[in-house]
């Protein structure tokens, strides 16, 4: 060498001698398994292990302190015979419906202005995404207040304006008490919405408008041709996603309404902490919780047959 | 600036724009109106005459205070940023470390792994609330900090780890073959090279999972009884209201002081959080 | 001393076979060439020499020790990519100093090596920057001093100048010849473009579909190609190959197309006559065809009608029609022609390569 070299340390060799650790952690195989071990760890105990306790609650009669007996599917039919459940069934599928399809319609139309550029954009948007940043419970007391039926700032903005002379019992009124439950729901889910339409939105070029402008397309037809056929993916994945936490639904009712009045906006999962929690019946509670899960098997299935899709593009 | 002829651009822009933002601050807003309004103005009916709830000419601390120290709730403040400092921490770690080896590393079972992973991000804690609290109580950690540490990260690992492995897919792979080959094991590569450029995307993960922590209720409710050990959520929904009446002051201002240090952390890294946000569905 | 040998080396990808069955023997300070269009399994073998990729079977040797199971960080070797893999979040120094840390070097001794290195290659005053405050050629000298500093047997370089621009290819292309003259570490490098394996190898490796065409100097592929994947690859513009019958009359042998009546001289006849009666290929590079003179015997002659004149100053290419089949000829910048004109041109007899029309091996 025409440099002057400086000398290696009496510690450096060219081909050290590795120890039996480091050598393994260099197979990928066992370095995968060390690295993914805490997640599997955690994940089995906490959500396999209580999926099957779960199962196995709900073909026993188990009470909190009285250990149960197998009783095959008696608590099915028990559950599905109830009348109470089956109000259930018919509140979570029409609060799931209703929201989602408020929740899409709003929250498109929220990205599409925001989509523009306007002085304040980047703040307003921050802004936007509040409710959903803020626990749901504490903004959804705050609409409790708003819906109180004495002190109601809604009534009072409703009566002033001439709209009603009489109050409206938002919470009180089995009806009223479930438009109140969708309201917030909708108010709560709609930034979401936005956010990530809008972020679909933005990852179409706006060369595509233009040309279809030049083509003779209006404002209607551009939406329905070139934005919603590109903006399908994500809104599948955000419905799919919005779907299934909306089914199984909690706290929201829990504050407002207690899942109340007389039963009118009972959820799947009120009912199973009213039942199993509440009332201390452990297995007939979690059979109610499942009731959720073949809405999440069909999520769950579409969204792999999605990714496969798109995958083998 | 927005173009076409003004009166187009207030129908079909300013105005709608205004109204959704209205809608959807105004809570907030009503929030901390209430938390500093006095009470013989918080008491008048919907109908009564003669009154603007939307202002105060009397504002008063006494329900910030009366919650500050008549109520357990810088303790459940404590509780609930402890519990959430931690089980983020753990999910980042978690989430760190599946992500690299999913993106990372080839090995059996790893596309199937990665599905499962995946899958339990979408179920719902409504699902195993019942069971998981027998669990708990099995394992002596029932109406303890630790039933939530531990627990949340379930919901926590699968989007960190999804979230990570999708930045880590953009770090070319030569980086990492050339620190091999200048020298490194593959365990020091991924600590030295790969974490380091990864940190806007732990940014990302961990804020989220903050946020996600903070808000979690059923777990908090379910798990925890004594009021000394109640997150903020919980303990605001469940101990502020005696009897059948709700002192509306002191909830208020639980439910805006509550939502201060979420709302606080989130505007420090607002595009690190919609960029999470969006990462997470566009997958 | 840092011989690198290759025996019989093969890597399949599930059913792909990638490299098949390669041999080589790289010399101590020889600086190797592996050379051939994408896909051809250069890359591949150059990773599996770095560790990057296992070896489906055979063996790969430095210096007489058998390397397979070793992890890249115990080959003592260092490489260079072609996006230059710098460490984004690293000054310049520090990336430079990554291998030498990771080997345990104390810190003054890193400092100067690193100090040196830069020295050599001229970016002293870069080394507090971060890479994406470099130039492509700034960061290419980088890529290029992290590599010097740790002194090592082997140096790997996978299509390095790719991503420079033409002219700073072509300057580079000079300080990496120098450099290697300096330092004469052993060298393997990988790349598609035949001017760089020319200019730069000591030896080159033309590979194809995962197998090794032919390894020779580069005027020894230039001259006496082994194949006619090789003589169309090697050289630009490319050799021009023509599909004549060979034939024997008048005690001499012909090759016979509709254009083209040339004699085979006689040096090259011997191997050719064996194939009297078969079609062959004959190949020619365009330097070697000029316009006929009246000094050129017309048995080596044939006419051309020009379809487009190309002048690049120091010669001009013509772009011939032989009865249907399109030549290129290379001639000299003076000569003036215009287009669909008749032309009459003539090979140069020594530099005729005939090739087996099946096996496409050199005749």
């Amino acid at each position: 060498m025409t440099f002057t070299t400086v000398a290696a340390p009496s510690s450096y060799v060219g081909t050290p001698r590795r120890g039996p650790v480091t050598r393994l952690l260099e197979d990928e195989r066992w370095l995968a398994l060390l690295l993914l071990l805490p997640t599997v760890v955690l994940l089995g105990l906490f959500i396999a292990y209580p999926f099957v306790k779960g199962i196995m609650l709900s073909v026993t009669d188990t009470r909190v302190g009285v250990p149960g007996h197998f009783v095959g599917l008696k608590n099915f039919e028990d559950v599905w015979n109830d009348s109470i459940f089956r109000v259930a069934v018919w509140n979570t599928c029409l609060y799931t419906v209703v929201t989602t399809v408020f929740k899409l319609a709003l929250g498109l139309w929220l990205a599409v202005l925001l989509n523009r550029n306007f002085r304040g954009k980047t703040l307003t948007r921050a802004f936007i995404l509040l409710p959903f940043i803020i626990p749901t419970v504490l903004s959804t007391l705050a609409w409790k207040w708003m819906f109180d039926p004495t002190f109601s700032v809604i009534n009072w903005v409703l009566f002033h304006v001439g709209i009603i002379d009489s109050r409206i019992n938002w919470l009180g009124e089995p009806g009223l008490a479930m438009i109140s439950v969708i309201i917030v729901n909708v108010w709560r889910g709609v930034p979401f919405y936005a956010i990530t339409l809008l972020a679909g939105l933005q990852t179409i070029s706006p060369e595509l408008h233009e040309a279809a402008a030049i083509d003779g397309a209006r404002a209607w037809q551009r939406f329905r041709h070139v934005t919603w056929p590109l903006l399908l993916p994500v809104t599948l994945v955000v419905v799919l996603f919005s779907v299934i936490q909306t089914f199984a639904d909690f706290q929201l009712v829990y504050v407002l309404t207690g899942g109340g009045p007389a039963n009118a906006t009972q959820l799947f999962a009120t009912y199973a902490y009213q039942i199993g929690i509440g009332t201390g019946l452990l297995s007939q509670g979690a059979t109610i919780s499942l009731a959720v899960f073949p809405v999440l098997l069909l999520v769950v299935i579409v969204q792999l047959l999605y990714i496969r899709k798109v995958e083998t593009h | 600036m927005i173009e076409g002829a003004l009166w187009r651009r207030w129908v079909f822009f300013y105005i709608p724009l205004s109204a959704f933002i209205i809608a959807l601050l105004f809570p907030f807003y009503w929030m901390v109106i209430t938390s500093i309004r006095p009470d013989r103005e918080l008491y008048r009916p919907w109908n009564a005459p003669n009154y603007n709830p939307f202002w105060t000419w009397y504002p008063t601390v006494s329900h910030v205070r009366d919650l500050l120290t008549q109520t357990l709730f810088t303790t459940w403040l404590l509780n609930t940023m402890i519990i959430a400092l931690s089980a983020t921490a753990i999910s980042l770690f978690c989430g760190l470390l599946a992500g690299y080896a999913l993106s990372r590393l080839k090995f059996p079972f790893a596309g199937s792994l990665g599905t499962i992973i995946f899958i339990t991000y979408l179920v719902p804690q409504t699902l195993l609330f019942i069971p998981l609290a027998d669990i708990i109580r099995n394992f002596h950690l029932g109406d303890t900090r630790w039933s939530l540490i531990l627990t949340y990260p379930t919901f926590l690992i699968p989007f960190c780890t999804w979230l990570m492995m999708g930045y880590f897919k953009s770090i070319p792979k030569e980086l990492e073959e050339c620190a091999r080959i200048d020298g490194a094991t593959r365990w020091k590569a991924m600590l030295y090279i790969i974490f380091p450029i990864a940190v806007p995307g732990i940014l990302s993960a961990g804020i989220f999972a903050f946020t996600l922590s903070w808000n979690e209720f059923i777990y908090a409710l379910v798990f925890l009884s004594s009021p000394g050990e109640k997150t903020v959520p919980v303990g605001v929904t469940s101990e502020l209201i005696r009897g059948d009446v709700f002192y509306w002051g002191e909830l208020m201002a639980g439910a805006l002081l509550g939502s201060i240090p979420v709302a606080f952390v989130y505007s420090f890294f607002v595009e690190h959080y919609v960029a999470s946000v969006t990462g997470s569905v566009k997958g | 001393m840092a011989e690198v040998a290759l025996q019989n080396v093969n890597k399949n990808f599930d059913e792909v076979y990638a490299v098949r069955d390669v041999n080589l023997s790289i010399h101590d300070k020889e600086f190797m060439v592996l050379v051939g269009p994408s896909g051809c399994g250069k890359t591949t073998t150059l990773r599996m020499v770095a560790g990057l990729e296992s070896i489906s079977s055979g063996r790969i040797l430095i210096d007489d020790k058998v390397i397979n199971n070793l992890p890249p960080m115990d080959r003592d070797i260092a490489m260079v990519f072609q996006n230059y893999a710098l460490y984004p979040h690293m000054s310049v120094y520090d990336n430079m100093a990554f291998g030498l840390k990771m080997r345990k070097f104390d810190r003054a001794d890193i400092a100067r090596r690193v100090q040196e290195a830069a020295e050599i290659l001229g970016i002293e005053q870069l080394l507090q920057r971060k890479p994406r405050q470099l130039s492509g050629g700034q960061r290419q000298r980088v890529a290029l001093g992290r590599a010097i500093v740790r002194h090592p047997q082997v140096f790997l370089f996978d299509e390095p100048l790719s991503n420079l621009d033409a002219k700073l290819r072509v300057q580079t292309r000079v300080e990496l010849k120098k450099l290697h003259n300096r330092l004469g570490t052993t060298a393997i490098y990988v790349t598609h473009d035949q001017v760089e394996a020319m200019t730069l190898g000591d030896r080159v490796v033309v590979m194809k579909d995962g197998l090794v065409q032919q390894v020779g100097e580069p005027l020894e592929l230039y001259n006496e190609p082994a194949n006619r994947f090789v003589a169309g690859f090697i050289g630009s513009p490319a050799m021009n190959f023509l599909t004549v019958r060979v034939g024997e009359s008048n005690g001499a042998l012909w090759a016979k197309s509709d254009g083209i009546d040339i004699r085979v001289p006689d040096e090259i006849a011997g191997r050719v006559r064996h194939h009297a009666g078969e079609q062959v290929a004959l190949g020619i590079r365009p330097e070697d065809i000029h316009l006929a003179t009246a000094a050129d015997p017309p048995e080596l002659g044939f006419d051309a009608v020009v379809e487009v004149v190309e002048k690049l100053g120091s010669e001009t290419l013509l772009d011939v029609a032989v009865n249907g089949e399109t030549m290129v000829a290379s001639v000299e910048p003076t000569v003036r022609v215009g287009i669909h004109e008749k032309l009459r041109l003539a090979m140069n007899p020594a530099r005729m390569h005939f090739f087996d029309m099946s096996s496409e091996m050199a005749i």
